[in-house]
């Protein structure tokens, strides 16, 4: 019954806006950064690395806005705000 | 939206805002709830269990009304090893009638209950975000929201903006919250025929059950969870923000290994998975309570950290805190004064409540979870009590008195030695014990 984390995350309705409110502040401390703990630790993947374009993206319309990358991220280099009203993530139990 | 006055504006609309607007609008004051969410409870989450007594101090019998799931009548708490689970429940038909507490989904609930504020007179303004406080040198005004032409002016301002609480955090009234003082929840909504359900869990009617999971997951100290809702299950997993960071694994792959533990599968088993969501729950406890209030405001729920984790209780410390801020609200109203001095009220009536004297009960719980104890507590610890459990009950010819020994042996290896079994049990116990 183990899903993939895009089965996952259909099951949850969302409203993008077409501006991210995750903005990652410099790259470059993302270069530096050994570990990158983004790539783990967010709930719904919004975060990755490539090594090639030497930047993290940001799929912000997956977000689940749970504010773990805020907090997470050891250089505070995520810049986080809630999307805009009635945008983002609408659940439907809860 | 430009001009408009209130006496008192709420920022969220969980279970602490709309209290805190409920309580208000039935005295008459002019009030407004702001939320976010294209309604309020859109962006909730919890595991959950509502409780009774809290809420009903503000609706009497609101449980012949309101949306809940399961009348909760059996609790269990499962410690998961690889391949075994300690188990212990707890089941009592006094639990019934009154009802002591009962499952619940958020965006039923928070709809449900702020419909209940709203036809008191609070007036909704819904999808729409509190981006700052506006401030008068240090008082607190009113609030800019991210609508056009979108001040907004008040007396007070009741920040119940949960764990995120970018207000709270605007107001400098507390730092940041470490990655420690907060845990990572991950959950599925998990569809199955009622019968089915009632089946699995050993339940009739409208009876829930609540199983606590403690144990190893995925190698992260994490604390799960799975309730019966009516023809659903909500299953989860918190892992703490600190713990997160350090090692690399994602929070769904934990939730994933509690799936296919031999316990948890055959209860879930035939399930359709309905929703997947995660919310940060706030875990500092006690010490992580921020100041309550200052000059034109009080902040309540999550928002000042007012979660008592060891009895997951969350929903009902909101609910309460934002009924005695309403109160000091409307305090504030009769005698015209809205500064720190009338509004600290707020704060002693906080602590003469439960919620601080719950919190402050286990307030040592907080540095129980630090890294190295919350390995062994959840890691080391559960296996060694299920091996010698194990070895207890295995009937093999050696001496019970043998067998003893070595239970006691695990116990003591799985902490680190005589002195660290010792030291963590006083811990322990001074940690639950207050
Ligand atoms: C997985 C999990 C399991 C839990 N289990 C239980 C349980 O079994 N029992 C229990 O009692 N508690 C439980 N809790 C805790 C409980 O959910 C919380 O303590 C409770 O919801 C706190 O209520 P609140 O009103 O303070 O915050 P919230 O419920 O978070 O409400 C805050 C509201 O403010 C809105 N908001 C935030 N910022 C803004 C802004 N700037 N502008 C406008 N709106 C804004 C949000 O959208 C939200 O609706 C659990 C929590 C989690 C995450």
């Amino acid at each position: 019954m183990s899903q993939t984390i895009e089965e996952r995350l259909y099951t949850i309705r969302y409203k993008a806006d077409d501006k991210s409110h995750l903005i990652i502040t410099d790259h470059n401390v993302c270069e530096n950064c050994r570990d990158k703990p983004c790539n783990h630790f967010c709930p719904s993947d919004v975060y990755l690395w490539h090594d090639v374009e030497r930047m993290t993206s940001v799929a912000y319309e997956n977000c689940i806005e749970c504010g773990t990358c805020r907090l997470a991220c050891p250089y505070y280099n995520i810049e986080w705000v809630y999307p805009k009203g009635g945008y983002g993530i609408t659940y439907r139990y809860g | 939206m430009a001009d408009e006055r209130f006496d008192v504006i709420v920022v969220g609309a969980g279970p602490a805002g709309t209290a805190a607007a409920y309580t208000i609008a039935k005295a008459g004051l002019k009030v407004a709830l702001i939320e976010r969410g294209e309604f309020p409870g859109a962006k909730n989450i919890f595991g959950g269990v509502l409780y009774r007594k809290q809420l009903e101090d503000l609706i009497p019998e609101f449980w012949k009304e309101a949306p809940l799931e399961r009348t909760i009548i059996e609790q269990r708490l499962w410690v998961l090893g690889e391949d075994n689970t300690f188990q212990v429940a707890f089941r009592d038909g006094r639990f019934q009638d009154p009802p002591n507490c009962w499952t619940g989904l958020r965006v039923k609930f928070d709809q449900w209950f702020a419909s209940k504020a709203e036809q008191a007179g609070a007036v909704p303004i819904y999808e729409t975000v509190v981006t700052e406080l506006l401030r008068d040198v240090h008082r607190v005004v009113g609030v800019r929201t991210d609508r056009v032409d979108g001040d907004l002016y008040a007396n007070i301002v009741i920040i119940a903006d949960g764990v995120n609480s970018l207000l709270g955090k605007s107001l400098m009234v507390h730092r940041e919250w470490n990655p420690d003082q907060v845990s990572l929840a991950v959950k599925e909504v998990i569809s199955l025929p009622k019968q089915t359900i009632q089946d699995r869990f050993n339940l009739e009617d409208n009876e829930g059950c609540t199983i606590e999971l403690i144990g190893q997951m995925s190698k992260m100290a994490g604390l799960g969870f799975l309730y019966t809702n009516k023809d659903t299950l909500s299953l989860g997993v918190g892992v703490m923000v600190s713990d997160l960071q350090k090692k690399r694994v994602k929070p769904y792959e934990v939730l994933d290994s509690i799936k296919r533990h031999p316990m948890i599968s055959r209860l879930i088993q035939g399930g359709e998975v309905k929703e997947y969501s995660g919310h940060l729950i706030p875990e500092g406890g006690f010490d992580s309570i921020p100041p309550l209030a200052g000059d034109g405001w009080m902040i309540c729920g999550d928002a000042a950290q007012m979660v008592n984790a060891v009895h997951r209780e969350g929903t009902n410390l909101a609910v309460t805190s934002g009924r005695l801020a309403g109160e000091t609200a409307i305090a504030a109203h009769l005698r015209g004064d809205f500064s720190f001095g009338t509004l600290d009220d707020y704060n002693t009536a906080i602590r003469a409540s439960f919620v601080h004297k719950d919190l402050k009960k286990y307030r040592g719980v907080h540095s129980l979870l630090g890294f190295g104890d919350s390995e062994k507590l959840f890691d080391k610890l559960p296996e060694s009590l299920n091996e010698a459990i194990y070895q207890m009950l295995l009937v093999d010819g050696v001496p019970k008195k043998d067998k003893q020994k070595m239970a006691m042996r695990l116990l003591r290896d799985a902490a680190g030695g005589n002195l660290d079994l010792l030291r963590l049990g006083i811990k322990g116990w001074r940690a639950m014990n207050g």
